[in-house]
C-alpha cells in the first residue's frame, strides 16, 4: 500500500528560529497515527508544517503530491483538514455556519445535507444546538464542533491538535470513541496530536515521540505502550 | 407637528447617506482593524464618474449601476494593489497608506474634473408630495428608499449567500477561514470593494443637495465617523441605526435649537462623537473586546 | 572608536554645521530650517504619546495652537518679551495634557484616535467663537523680535538659533527620560499595561503625564511658530496640522527621537517637492510619496535606518534566534 502521508527530513522555522530539526514519518491511509512530546517538542508545528502554516525544508507528500509550495487553502482542497490547537471556532457564527463552512474547501458539495446528517450521528448535541451561537458552547461541545468541521470536508487526512485539551475525563474518552468510530466507518486518516498519551496510545496504531524538534522514537502503539522509559516519562507509573 | 415630521423625514434621508458611508467605514475595519480614511474620497470620485457618464448621453439608472459596478472594482483593485503590500505593517503606517489614498483621490478629481461645481441630477421627481398637511421632498423619500434597498440586499448577501459567509468568517477569524479553505486576501478584497459600493451610493444620493465638487465627501465623512462612533465600530447594524439617528439629531437640533447655525451644526456633530467615547466608547451597539492576558 | 562615542561625535558635527547655517543660507531657507526645527520638536511630543506610550492622538494640533495662541496673546495683549511665552506655553499645555490624559485613561486605540480626531477638528470654530481673546478670524498680527544686546543678526538668523537652542534642550532632555527608568516604564504600559502595571508601574499616572508632557513639547513648538511666522489665525491650526504632524510621526519612525527629525524634514520638504514635479495635482504626488515610504519603510525611515544598522552588524553578533525584523517592542534612537 502506499503511503498516504510521507514527510523527509521536514524542518520548520518561525522566523529565524528552527522548530523542527529533521522530522520524518510516513503514514498508511486508513491509520491512526498519534504524535506524542512534552511543551514546546514541536508537535504542533508537524501540524501547522504539513498545513502550509510555518516556512519549512524538506519534503512533504500527500498521496504522492508534494505539499512545498502550495498555500494553506490548497492543502485543503487536497483534502487535509486541520482542527488547530484551540479549537479554530467561529464563536460569532452559529453551529450550523460552523459546519457549513467545514465544507467551503471542497470541489463537490454535492450530498451536503446528508453529510450534515451523519455529523449530527457522531455528535448528537450539535444538533440540539444547531442555531446557537458557537462561541456559547461548551469547552468539549467545541471539540465536537471542531472535529465535525473537519468532517464536513469529507476528508482523507485529519489533522487534530490537542482534542484532549481542557476538557473532563469523561468528555475526552467520548470524543476518541467517536473518533474511532469515524476513523472504523469512513476510513477517514487521522494525525492526532496529544499531551494525553493514555488515551492517544489507546487509539493510534502508531506512535512517534518528538523531543525539542526531533523524533526519538517511533513504532507501533502496542510496542510503545509496553516500553518501559516511555511508561515512566509519559504515563506516570 | 407637520414640520416636526417634515424634518424627522429630511433627517432620515441624510442619515441614510451617513448610514452606507459609517456601514463601508465599519465593515472594513472589522475585517482589518484599519479605518479607511479615503472611503469618502472614494466616493466622490465614484461620483464624478457617474457624472461623466450622465454627460456622454447614458441614461441615469444605466450610469447609476456602471458606477456601482465601477466602484466595485475599483475598491477591490485597491485593495489589493495598493493596501495588500502592508497588510502586516503597524497600523499606523496603514493609516498613513489611506491617508495617501484621500489626498490622491482629492487631487485627480481636481485635476480631471476641475474645482467648479457641477450640478449633479437627481432621478426623483422635484415636485414634493403631500401627505395631508405635510409636504415631504421626493427626492428624500427617493434616497431614504435607494438606502434601505442596499442595505437589504448586502443583509441578505451577508445572511444567506454561502459567499456573504465566507467574508464574515473571514473578517472574525482569518486564520481558521485559511484552515476551510477561504482565500482570506480575496474575501477582504471584496470587503473593500462593497463598501466601495455603499460610499459610491452615498456620493450620488447627496450629489444633488450639495453639489458636486472634489470636497463633496468631507463633512458627509466626519458625520459618518459620528454614526459609527455612535452605533459602534464593531456592529454593522448599529452603524446603520447610528446614521438615521444622527442624521435626525442633525436635523431636529438645526430647525429647533435656534442659535445653531450651519457652522455650529459640525460642531453638534463632534460632540456626539466625544460624549459617546466618555460615556459608552463601543457605542450603541458595539461589543468591547475582551482580550486575553 | 566605540559607537557611541561615534554617534555624539556625529552630533556634535551636525550641531556646528547647524550653528553655522545663519551665515551661509538665504532668509528664507533659514526660515523653512527654523520651521523643521519647530515641527520636529511637535513630532517628538507626538512621538512620545503614540510611538512609545502607544496612544494614538490625531489631534495633536491642537496643543500646538494653544502655545501659538498663548504666546501671541502674551505678546500681543501684555508686550511679555517673547522669551518668557515659550516656557509659559509649554507649562500651561503640560497642564492641560494631563488634565486631557485623565479621560482619555478610559479610551483606547480606535476610540482616543476618534476623540482627539474630533477636537482637532474642533478648534478652529473654538478659536473663532473666543474672539474677545484671539482675535477671531483675522487673528493675530504679531512683530518678529530683533536679536538682543544689538547682537548684528536679523530677525529671521536671531529666530533660527533661539530654535535651534529650544531644540537641541528639548531633545537632550527628551532622550534623558525615554532612555531612562522613565521610558522603559511608558514603553511597558504601551505593550503591556496589566504586565507594566502588575510590576509596579502606576500606569494611569504615567500615561496622563505622558499626555502633558506630549502636549508641553507641542505647545512649545506651537509658541516658537507664532513668532516665527508673525501671525496666528484659527484657520493655520485645523484638523490639516494634526494630520500632518501624525504623518511626520510616522515617515519619521514612530518610538523614536531621531524619527522626529527625519518626520520634520519630510512634512517640510516634500509637499514643496511634489509641487516641483506636478503643478496641477502636486497632493497626489504627495499622496504616492506617502504609500510609497510606507511600502519601502513601514516603520518609518528610522526603522528603516536601525534595520539596515542591524543587517550591517550582523556578522558582529551571535546568531541565536534573533530576528531581524524590529518589533513595535524594540525602540530606536
Amino acid at each position: 500500500m502506499s503511503a498516504l502521508l510521507e514527510v523527509q527530513d521536514l524542518e520548520a522555522f518561525y522566523g529565524r528560529t528552527k522548530a523542527l530539526h529533521g522530522v520524518s514519518f510516513s503514514m498508511v491511509p486508513g491509520g491512526i497515527t498519534t504524535i506524542l512530546g512534552a511543551n514546546g517538542a514541536g508537535k504542533t508545528t508537524t501540524l501547522r508544517a504539513i498545513s502550509r502554516m510555518v516556512r519549512t525544508a524538506g519534503t512533504i507528500r500527500f498521496e504522492g503530491r508534494p505539499l512545498d509550495h502550495r498555500a494553506t487553502e490548497d492543502v485543503v482542497q487536497l483534502g487535509i483538514a486541520h482542527a488547530p490547537e484551540g479549537r479554530g471556532t467561529f464563536v460569532h457564527l452559529t453551529v450550523e455556519e460552523n459546519l457549513r463552512l467545514g465544507a467551503w474547501g471542497r470541489r463537490d458539495k454535492r450530498g451536503l445535507e446528508g453529510d450534515f446528517e451523519r455529523v449530527f450521528g457522531y455528535f448528537p448535541v450539535l444538533r440540539e444546538r444547531r442555531r446557537q451561537m458557537a462561541g456559547t458552547l461548551s469547552g468539549g461541545e467545541q471539540q465536537m464542533l471542531a472535529v465535525a468541521r473537519a468532517l464536513m470536508l469529507r476528508p482523507r487526512l485529519l489533522l487534530l491538535d490537542e482534542p484532549s485539551l481542557g476538557l473532563a475525563p469523561l468528555v475526552v474518552r467520548e470524543i476518541f470513541r467517536i473518533l474511532r468510530a469515524v476513523n472504523q466507518e469512513t476510513g477517514v486518516s487521522i494525525l492526532l496530536v496529544e499531551q494525553n498519551a493514555v488515551q492517544a496510545l489507546d487509539l493510534a496504531d502508531h506512535v512517534f515521540l518528538l523531543e525539542t524538534g526531533r523524533v526519538v522514537m517511533q513504532g507501533p502503539s502496542e510496542v510503545l505502550r509496553r516500553d518501559d522509559a516511555i511508561r515512566r516519562a509519559y504515563l506516570g507509573y | 407637528m407637520d414640520i416636526f415630521i417634515q424634518q424627522v423625514v429630511s433627517g432620515l434621508a441624510t442619515g441614510g447617506i451617513y448610514a452606507s458611508v459609517a456601514l463601508a467605514l465599519v465593515m472594513i475595519y472589522q475585517a482589518t482593524d484599519v479605518v479607511n480614511f479615503a472611503q469618502g474620497e472614494m466616493a466622490m470620485f465614484a461620483t464624478y464618474i457617474c457624472w461623466s457618464l450622465l454627460n456622454a448621453g447614458v441614461p441615469y439608472w444605466g450610469a447609476f449601476l456602471a458606477t456601482l459596478g465601477i466602484a466595485f472594482a475599483g475598491g477591490v483593485v485597491i485593495e489589493r494593489v495598493v493596501i495588500r503590500p502592508v497588510e502586516n505593517a503597524p497600523i499606523l503606517s496603514i493609516v498613513i497608506v489611506t491617508l495617501g489614498l484621500l489626498v490622491i483621490c482629492n487631487s485627480l478629481a481636481g485635476w480631471i474634473w476641475t474645482y467648479v461645481q457641477k450640478p449633479f441630477p437627481s432621478p426623483f421627481p422635484s415636485t414634493p408630495f403631500k401627505v395631508g398637511e405635510i409636504i415631504l421632498g421626493a427626492h428624500d423619500l427617493g434616497q431614504i428608499g435607494i438606502t434601505l434597498l442596499v442595505l437589504l440586499c448586502i443583509y441578505l448577501f451577508f445572511r444567506f449567500t454561502p459567499l456573504g459567509l465566507a467574508m464574515r468568517a473571514a473578517a472574525q477569524n482569518p486564520l481558521s477561514s485559511r484552515l476551510v479553505g477561504i482565500r482570506v486576501g480575496w474575501m477582504l478584497a471584496l470587503g473593500w470593494g462593497l463598501a466601495a459600493v455603499f460610499g459610491a451610493v452615498a456620493g450620488m444620493m447627496v450629489a444633488p443637495i450639495l453639489t458636486l465638487e472634489p470636497n463633496l465627501m468631507g463633512g458627509v465623512q466626519i458625520y459618518a465617523f459620528a454614526a459609527a462612533t455612535l452605533g459602534g465600530f464593531t456592529s454593522p447594524g448599529g452603524a446603520v441605526l447610528g446614521g438615521f439617528i444622527v442624521g435626525v439629531v442633525e436635523n431636529l437640533v438645526g430647525t429647533y435649537v435656534g442659535f445653531i447655525g450651519t457652522e455650529l451644526k459640525f460642531t453638534v456633530a463632534l460632540a456626539m462623537i466625544i460624549v459617546v467615547l466618555l460615556v459608552r466608547p463601543t457605542g450603541l451597539f458595539g461589543s468591547s473586546l475582551v482580550k486575553r492576558v | 572608536m566605540s559607537s557611541r562615542l561615534a554617534r555624539n561625535v556625529g552630533i556634535l558635527a551636525l550641531l556646528v554645521l547647524a550653528g553655522a547655517l545663519p551665515f551661509m543660507l538665504s532668509n528664507f531657507r533659514l526660515f523653512q530650517f527654523t520651521q523643521v526645527y519647530i515641527y520636529a520638536i511637535a513630532i517628538l511630543g507626538l512621538n512620545m504619546l503614540t510611538g512609545y506610550n502607544g496612544q494614538f492622538s490625531l489631534g495633536h494640533g491642537a496643543f500646538y495652537a494653544v502655545g501659538a495662541y498663548v504666546s501671541a496673546i502674551m505678546m500681543d495683549r501684555w508686550n511679555v518679551p517673547y522669551g518668557w511665552t515659550i516656557p509659559v506655553a509649554g507649562v500651561l499645555c503640560l497642564v492641560v495634557g494631563f488634565l486631557f490624559g485623565l479621560p482619555a485613561l478610559r479610551l483606547e486605540g480606535l476610540y482616543l484616535a476618534l476623540a482627539t480626531f474630533s477636537l482637532a477638528l474642533a478648534v478652529p470654530q473654538i478659536l473663532k467663537y473666543f474672539e474677545h481673546w484671539t482675535g477671531g478670524s483675522q487673528g493675530i498680527v504679531l512683530t518678529k523680535p530683533g536679536a538682543p544686546f544689538g547682537l548684528p543678526l536679523n530677525p529671521d538668523q536671531w529666530l533660527y538659533l533661539i530654535t535651534l537652542a529650544v531644540l537641541v534642550l528639548l531633545f537632550w532632555l527628551g532622550a534623558n527620560l525615554l532612555r531612562g527608568r522613565v521610558g522603559r516604564a511608558i514603553v511597558a504600559i504601551r505593550d503591556n499595561h496589566i504586565a507594566a502595571e502588575a510590576m509596579g508601574v502606576n500606569s494611569a499616572l504615567y500615561k496622563s503625564l505622558v499626555f502633558g508632557v506630549s502636549a508641553a513639547y507641542t505647545g512649545v513648538a506651537g509658541a516658537l511658530s507664532a513668532s516665527v511666522i508673525a501671525f496666528v489665525a484659527p484657520d493655520s491650526f485645523n484638523v490639516f496640522l494634526s494630520v500632518t504632524l501624525l504623518i511626520g510621526s510616522v515617515i519619521g519612525g514612530l518610538a523614536s527621537i531621531s524619527g522626529a527629525i527625519y518626520g520634520a524634514l519630510f512634512i517640510q520638504f516634500v509637499p514643496n517637492w511634489a509641487q516641483d514635479i506636478s503643478k496641477a495635482a502636486p497632493w497626489a504626488i504627495f499622496g504616492v510619496f506617502l504609500i510609497v515610504f510606507m511600502y519601502v519603510m513601514p516603520f518609518g525611515i528610522a526603522g528603516a535606518i536601525r534595520l539596515l544598522w542591524i543587517r550591517m552588524t550582523r556578522s558582529r553578533v551571535s546568531q541565536e534566534g534573533r530576528s531581524a525584523v524590529p518589533s513595535q517592542a524594540h525602540t530606536t534612537t
